[in-house]
């Protein structure tokens, strides 16, 4: 008996403690939509938090920026790395003060940029991106008829692996890219089973290893992108996009067959921030450059093995005609 | 699975069918189970045939969920709970963090380094001390000091956080008959659980960023300290608590001076699992916004780049080994009852004498000008570990001279192991896995954790993810065996051997503590994408802890039992497969338990290789933010983690029961 009073009077004390916890801190609104890093620069010092996405270029986008602002402009710039979709919540959010490079969101852009209007269209980024199929140079240089996708089921036995059985293997990377293989595959007849890499780093060392070993393949892949400097591939031939096609595919996505659209790379900033009129805000609006701009550092980077950094300073070194139209004038 | 050798009772003369049956109450089980099979199965599949769950019997989650995502999106900067409640939450542990990290920052990297070091040597000697220091030097000329900074404020918060709840939690549990009833069903499942499984729901609701990787982390790592305190205050002596009673001693009396000095080592190898599991959500939580070392891995893997992946991990593998050594030190010497130590230095001076060194390391440090990690004495290792990586690679991948490269195991164990396992799973009628489930369970457990687990499996046929359930479950029992095969044959290694025990010891702590993500990548390099990288990384996690069960569990042999044997003049492979291994059996059927816990954990990160299923539905559900595909793969990871539990569990919840 006494030790169920026991029992009562420490759930009780307890009680109270968690209440008077509550009263202490809940007296007033916490916006957590609003909150910085603990990590953050001290109060007082100019920053701004970029996103960085897991593929090479966006990372090169940042690391530029990121140098140009912590060198030239006096920033402190933190980043945040982030798959596409929770990125633009955490831009809404303003956790994140800029994506530098997205591919093409329409439901995000309707939820946050229309309706919700927390989040600004940048323009673009002066890079345009492209998905595709597609196999190793030395391996369409053979065999010239694999660029075609109608002459796909006729090499399917040679890309068979382990994981796609009977069947060829299409390879597809990360599960936050936009792709419409498993509906192409079976829309256009091919003998071919999608095997998933479950990110890009995995199909990266993949491809690679393929690459090694001379060995065909056919992968899901996109241009800009520093391995094609790596490994030379060629892009298959799929049926034309056309309107209609991708009109049929916003629909319903499992009836899609046609190829991929090019869609030219956005900024987007969180709507407070494009707003401030900050030097970093419009240095960030003016920021516009080339493929081949991208494609540099990115393989300095990925390939050459050097730090985000060291590879950004390279670049800058390099190309003043390109980055001082971008800084804001004093 | 080992489970079909439990039960074996000596032969009785035979007296009637009816005895016999009850003499062997795995028979009597087994014949239960197929009576109640031959009736329901004709019924069950006369309506739903087919071998993969039925269409009629599962509810479709993605419309509830998709439209609980939304609101969740729409109010989560409006709506009262998360303006009154969450908020702060969140709120709180960003200042906390923040605050240990600036107190971190302003010891310096002298400051901090002293004080660990000087900790460590207080509570577990001079030779943990060395490691201490070691470890914090290393940190800092990997060029990894502020990244480690950011990683031990967050920890040091979530770990104080985890211990507060978990020690609530458990002293709950250890006073209330009926709380503990309550509890002890969830905190063993919670224990089970893959830190995956918790990441998508978190972020919902705190969007990325460090609060939502702390919960993650706090909710991952709380409940082995609620459960050990529960156990330590149930597991009390009752003749001292009857004598502490007698002396008229008050409830809380009794609690204060009895109950939680007794409990002492429960409460610190609680401590220190709870700080080992919030350590290895240090990287899982990175894909959420942990930040510091973490995301520094995270980072690294998304560029290929196993060196500077290597460079942030080995800061971790340190701070884990350190902090367990520390921690179990402790452990062991609450056990020994009377703290040793240089008798100088005892008591509070000690504790004095070690905050005096620290604050003039710190000052000495300051004066010195660098707070920070000097950038001048760092070694880049990123290029030497990448070239050895790919020399690895290149040397082992095909044509090796008669194994065959691993590329050729990997198809081989693909095509001849994983697919028909997959194939002969998904075709298995789903009542006779019900079944077979229910069998392994009952004849292991009792018919409580028959039905968990048969209810568990059902829940994934409800949820409607059989399929890629079976695949997961498929690589998860391959994995399993090639790990016990391994684990159990270097364990009786080992256990022959205490030099080959003390070689394996460091390597075993690398392996259970080497944060996933970094060898994957080199993983997939030697085995190509797929379920084949998958199963091996699950291997290489689940291997330190089988061997250390069997090795533990044939040393713990009763030295009489295999003296005796040997004075019969058994040779040593017959005392080995005669004494040994069934008088370990325990401990063998615990190694079972373990492995498929952590080979289910693995897997599932293998989502990320190649290795598809349910792991990869997690991953898109956490990368695309679709909460009904995640959560449904979430909740059937758990019920698949839950079944796999209770069917290699061995019956000891009977034994502590009371208190």
């Amino acid at each position: 008996m006494s030790r169920t009073r026991r029992i009562g009077t420490t759930a009780g004390a307890s009680l109270l403690a968690g209440a008077a916890l509550l009263a202490l801190s809940g007296c007033g609104k916490a916006d957590m939509t609003r909150q910085a890093s603990p990590f953050a620069a001290a109060k007082g010092t100019r920053s701004v938090t970029l996103s960085v996405q897991t593929w090479i270029g966006a990372q090169s986008n940042v690391a530029v920026a990121k140098y140009l602002l912590e060198h030239e402009m006096g920033y402190h710039v933190d980043t945040v790395q982030v798959d596409e979709i929770p990125a633009w919540d955490a831009l809404s959010q303003g956790r994140v003060d800029a994506i530098l490079e997205d591919w093409g969101h329409p439901d995000q852009e309707k939820r946050y940029v229309q309706n919700k209007k927390t989040i600004t269209d940048g323009g673009g980024n002066g890079v345009t991106g492209h998905i595709g199929w597609f196999v190793p140079k030395y391996w369409a240089d053979k065999h010239p008829e694999v660029t075609d996708w109608k002459n796909l089921n006729k090499v399917a036995k040679q890309l068979r692996t382990p994981e796609s059985g009977d069947k060829g293997q299409l390879m597809d990377g990360s599960p936050s890219y936009v792709t419409n293989d498993k509906a192409l595959v079976k829309n256009l007849g091919l003998d071919y089973q999608v095997v998933f890499a479950g990110s890009e780093a995995a199909q990266i060392t993949q491809i690679q290893q393929f690459a090694k070993e001379k060995k065909p393949f056919l992968t899901y892949w996109y241009e800009p992108q520093w391995l094609f400097n790596q490994v030379p591939m060629v892009e298959v031939k799929l049926p034309k996009y056309t309107d209609a096609c991708a009109e049929k595919g916003a629909k319903d996505p499992t009836t899609v067959d046609c190829a991929y659209p090019t869609t030219p790379l956005k900024k987007f900033f969180n709507t407070d921030f494009a707003k401030s009129g900050t030097p970093a805000s419009k240095f960030l609006k003016s920021f516009h450059w080339t493929k081949d701009n991208q494609n540099e550092v990115s393989e300095m980077i990925a390939a050459d093995g050097l730090t985000a950094d060291e590879a950004a300073k390279r670049w800058v070194d390099k190309h003043p005609d390109v980055w001082k139209q971008w800084l804001p004038k004093k | 699975m080992s489970a079909a050798t439990v039960t074996t009772v000596p032969d009785a003369p035979t007296a009637g069918p009816l005895r016999a049956l009850l003499r062997r109450p795995a028979l009597a089980k087994l014949v239960l189970l197929a009576v109640a099979a031959a009736v329901l199965v004709p019924l069950l599949h006369a309506k739903w045939s087919g071998g993969v769950w039925p269409e009629a019997l599962t509810v479709d989650l993605t419309k509830p969920l998709g439209s609980a995502s939304d609101w969740i999106i729409d109010n989560r900067d409006s709506h009262p709970l998360f303006v009154y409640f969450l908020g702060h939450l969140s709120n709180a542990v960003v200042l906390s963090v923040r605050g240990v990290y600036l107190v971190l920052l302003a010891l310096g990297w002298t400051g901090v380094t002293a004080g660990v070091t000087l900790v460590a040597w207080r509570v577990a000697g001079w030779r943990i001390a060395a490691t201490a220091l070691l470890s914090f030097l290393v940190s800092g000329v990997l060029g990894m000091w502020v990244p480690t900074m950011q990683t031990l404020a967050l920890m040091i918060v979530a770990v104080i956080a985890s211990v507060v709840v978990g020690a609530l939690l458990g002293l709950a549990g250890g006073l209330s008959d009926r709380m503990f009833r309550l509890l002890r069903p969830v905190l063993d499942t919670m224990q089970v659980l893959p830190a995956f499984a918790y990441l998508l729901p978190v972020v919902l609701i705190f969007g990325i960023g460090v609060p939502a990787a702390l919960l993650a982390t706090v909710v991952y790592a709380a409940p082995p300290m609620a459960r050990l305190t529960a156990l330590g205050l149930r597991g009390a002596d009752a003749g001292v608590l009857e004598a502490v009673t007698s002396l008229g001693a008050t409830g809380r009396q009794r609690l204060l001076t009895a109950r939680l000095p007794l409990a002492r080592k429960e409460l610190l190898l609680g401590l220190n699992q709870t700080i080992m599991m919030a350590l290895s959500m240090a990287v899982i939580a990175s894909m959420i916004g942990a930040a510091g070392l973490g995301d520094r891995v995270y980072q690294a893997l998304a560029s290929v780049d196993v060196g500077a992946a290597l460079a942030a991990a080995v800061p971790i593998v340190l701070l884990a080994i350190v902090m367990d050594r520390t921690t179990a030190a402790a452990g062991e010497k609450a056990g020994a009852a009377g703290a040793a130590g240089p008798a100088l230095l005892r008591g509070w001076r000690g504790w004095a004498a070690v905050a005096v060194v620290t604050a003039v390391v710190t000052a000495a440090g300051r004066l010195a000008g660098s707070t920070v990690w000097p950038t001048g004495a760092t070694v880049a290792i990123a290029r030497p570990v990448n070239d050895a990586k790919e020399w690895m690679v290149d040397h082992l991948y095909s044509g090796v001279p008669v194994v065959g490269g691993t590329a050729d195991w990997a198809a081989h164990f693909t095509n001849w192991v994983l697919n028909p396992l997959r194939d002969g799973l998904t075709a298995l009628p789903w009542y006779a896995t019900l079944l077979v489930v229910a069998a392994l369970a009952w004849l292991i457990g009792t018919w409580r954790t028959a039905l968990t687990a048969v209810l568990a499996m059902a829940a994934i046929g409800v949820l409607g993810v059989w399929k890629p359930s079976m695949n997961t479950l498929s690589q998860v029992l391959a994995a399993l065996v090639v790990t016990l095969v391994i684990g159990v044959g270097t364990g009786i290694l080992a256990a022959g051997s205490k030099r080959l025990e003390a070689i394996l010891r460091p390597v075993l702590d690398v392996m259970q503590t080497m944060p996933q993500f970094v060898y994957l990548i080199p993983v997939v390099a030697l085995f190509a994408v797929g379920r084949a990288p998958a199963a091996a990384a699950a291997v290489v996690y689940a291997l330190p802890a089988v061997i250390r069960i069997t090795t533990q569990g044939l040393r713990q042999v009763d030295p009489a039992a295999m003296e005796s044997a040997t004075s019969l003049g058994a040779t040593r492979w017959q005392i080995l497969c005669q004494v040994q291994l069934p008088l370990a059996r325990p401990a063998l059927l615990l190694a079972v338990n373990q492995g498929v816990v952590l080979v289910l954990a693995v897997v599932i990160i293998g989502g990320l290789v190649g290795g598809g299923a349910l792991g990869y539905d997690v991953v898109t559900g956490l990368a695309t933010g679709d909460l009904a595909l995640g959560l449904v793969a979430g909740v059937a990871i758990v019920c698949l983690g839950l079944m796999l539990d209770r069917v290699t569990q061995p019956t000891q919840r009977r034994t502590a029961k009371g208190a």
